[in-house]
């Protein structure tokens, strides 16, 4: 039994949600699909870092030198711990998520894919899932299949096996940014091995959310990003299978990616480090570490228990109040979906609902979130997308329904 | 609203719920040209009728998107409605340097480096009510869209005459 989490003691914590305003009022952060607030743990822990230890890592022999270089690996090893993988071999440190897809793509990819070799993909990826692979069908030739999604905003998989027969790759996120629709996983990255496929899983809004064991989901490839899960920007993390990566060519060179120089040639570090190049994001990994302490600290069932339970009370609220003046593009089951929200209200433009938002100072993101090609299929150029995480509550769905209305009235609806 | 009303004046509102000139024209004799505003995805499309004496005969507007992108568009088609097309740059230069000052500086577009070298000393009219948005950063893009596609569909229509 897990404590329940308590998201008026947790708001505590986050100085800025606390401290800051928006035109005069608190702010209700309702964007942390988009990017999360963070921390006093994590703020100081960089802060300590830069003030007390700094150095750079795995280079000086004096001691700052060494205690840095020791607590960057410690992040990793913390890194590890949180997404159970086996090893912390397995943990390469990138700049966010689209950097670990684009990493698979780069080294693996061109690595192991010729012109007609297929790579599955789902029409609800964000373009990060979607570019990397379109750049490599221009390159190479490779053909893309697409998974579709189903009229419940969930995946339709009732063409799986046909979609992957002769594929490579199946590239999937765990869970729509746009939608909140969990997918699958297991059951995708089964089939895509069935088929002979390896299995991506583009994990930046589960990781965050959710318990995580790559070995449960069956990922070879898995892409988190460090600045959605209460850390800080500039760090994420691409965890694959140790051989997988031990086969892989490096693609960035210098720094610590090196083993040997020589005029002739050189030859690579050893994984994780060989996909490293350069002074790595020293601060960002140790106050990822501190960001992933706070989220055990609160326990990740607690976290999936608490915002599933908000859904629920959002999902109610604003269906009562706005009936079918509302849509939520999005699963109606809590169990098939995270706490995103993903709001046209009739005929106003999502950019003017968050126009009114701001000034009653609740931060939603309005746009396409970077997923045209699920925008397409849902018919509509955007989207209003309020996102809920542990330090939301009820007051901050109640205060964006007040503000939804105020939004409605102004625009006569 | 409090803070608001800068933004959405009544004019603005009223071309928003009723825009003007609204639908396609056949391709040829029109040109068709297309907007994007990459951060928010509005996409506007423009139609332009341009008759031998170097008038906009007819302009249609087609697409999706905010408030402010459709309102300007909307006035926008009713203010160059039977100008010439020397006439239509002058308007886009005096609209877009009533916006330009915080568009050149969030994001240069190449030609309003700097202050704008000359002005046209031309009416705005109803288009005055846009002024507002510049209180507004984010959504200069969307006020400015449809007048950039214009420029750009004129100077198509221009250099390659149906």
């Amino acid at each position: 039994m897990t404590t329940p989490i308590d998201p008026a003691v947790v708001k505590r914590d986050f100085p800025l949600l606390t401290k800051a305003e928006m035109h005069g009022r608190p702010i209700v952060y309702l964007d942390s699909a988009s990017s999360s607030q963070k921390p006093q743990s994590v703020l100081d822990a960089m802060d300590e870092l830069y003030e007390h230890t700094y150095a750079n890592v795995h280079r000086g022999v004096y001691e700052l030198g060494a205690e840095t270089t020791e607590r960057y690996e410690s992040a990793r090893r913390n890194a590890a711990r949180f997404v159970k993988a086996p090893s912390e071999r397995e943990i390469v440190f990138t700049k966010n998520v689209t950097e670990a897809i684009n990493l698979v793509a780069y080294s693996w990819g061109r690595a192991n894919l010729a012109e007609g070799d297929v790579v599955v993909l789902t029409e609800i990826e964000h373009h990060a899932n979607i570019v990397p692979w379109l750049m490599l069908r221009e390159e190479r030739g490779i053909e893309l299949r697409w998974i579709p999604m189903a009229e419940d905003y969930t995946l339709d998989v009732s063409s799986l096996d046909e979609l992957l027969d002769g594929a490579k790759l199946l590239a999937v996120t765990a869970m729509s940014n746009v939608l909140g629709t969990l997918t699958p996983v297991r059951q995708l990255a089964d089939a895509a091995h069935a088929a002979g496929a390896l299995c991506l899983v583009d994990a930046a809004q589960y990781v965050p959310h959710l318990p995580t064991d790559v070995t449960e989901l069956g990922a070879d490839f898995l892409g988190f990003t460090g600045h959605k899960m209460l850390g800080p920007s500039g760090i994420g993390v691409l965890w694959a299978r140790a051989e997988l990566l031990e086969a892989m060519p490096a693609f960035l060179g210098g720094g610590e990616m090196i083993r040997d120089v020589r005029k002739d040639g050189w030859t690579p570090n050893e994984i994780p480090w060989k996909f490293e190049a350069g002074t790595p994001p020293i601060a960002e990994a140790i106050g990822l570490a501190a960001a992933i302490d706070y989220l055990e600290g609160l326990g990740m069932d607690a976290v999936r228990a608490h915002e599933r339970e908000l859904t629920g009370y959002a999902i109610d609220t604003l269906t009562e109040r706005f009936g079918d003046q509302l849509t939520i593009h999005g699963p109606a089951a809590l169990d098939a979906r995270g706490g995103v929200l993903s709001l046209a209200l009739r005929d106003v433009h999502p950019h003017d609902i968050s126009q009114v938002l701001d000034q009653h100072g609740v931060c939603v993101r309005a746009g396409h979130h970077c997923a045209k090609v699920l925008m397409k299929v849902l018919g509509v150029g955007a989207t209003a997308r309020a996102s809920l995480y542990v330090y939301n509550d009820e007051t901050d769905v109640d205060t964006l329904a007040d503000a939804l209305a105020d939004t409605a009235d102004f625009f006569s609806l | 609203m409090p803070g608001l009303e800068d933004l959405y004046r009544e004019i603005i509102l009223d071309h928003y719920r009723n825009p003007r000139n609204r639908g396609e024209l056949p391709v040829p004799p029109a040109h068709r040209v297309e907007g994007f505003n990459p951060l928010c995805g509005d996409e506007i499309v423009v139609y332009l009728d341009i008759d031998d004496q170097g008038r906009i005969d007819d302009i249609r507007i087609s697409g999706q998107g905010c408030s402010i992108s459709q309102s300007s568009a909307s006035m926008m088609s009713s203010a160059v409605k039977g100008k010439t097309v020397d006439e239509v740059r002058d308007l886009t230069k005096a609209f877009k340097a009533m916006m330009s000052i915080h568009e050149s500086s969030l994001e240069g577009d190449g030609e309003s480096e700097g202050e704008p070298a000359e002005v046209p000393d031309v009416k705005l009219g109803d288009l005055e009510a846009l002024r507002g948005v510049v209180k507004f950063p984010v959504r200069i893009k969307c006020a400015t869209l449809a007048w950039n596609t214009l420029a750009q569909g004129i100077d198509e229509a221009v250099d390659h005459p149906s």
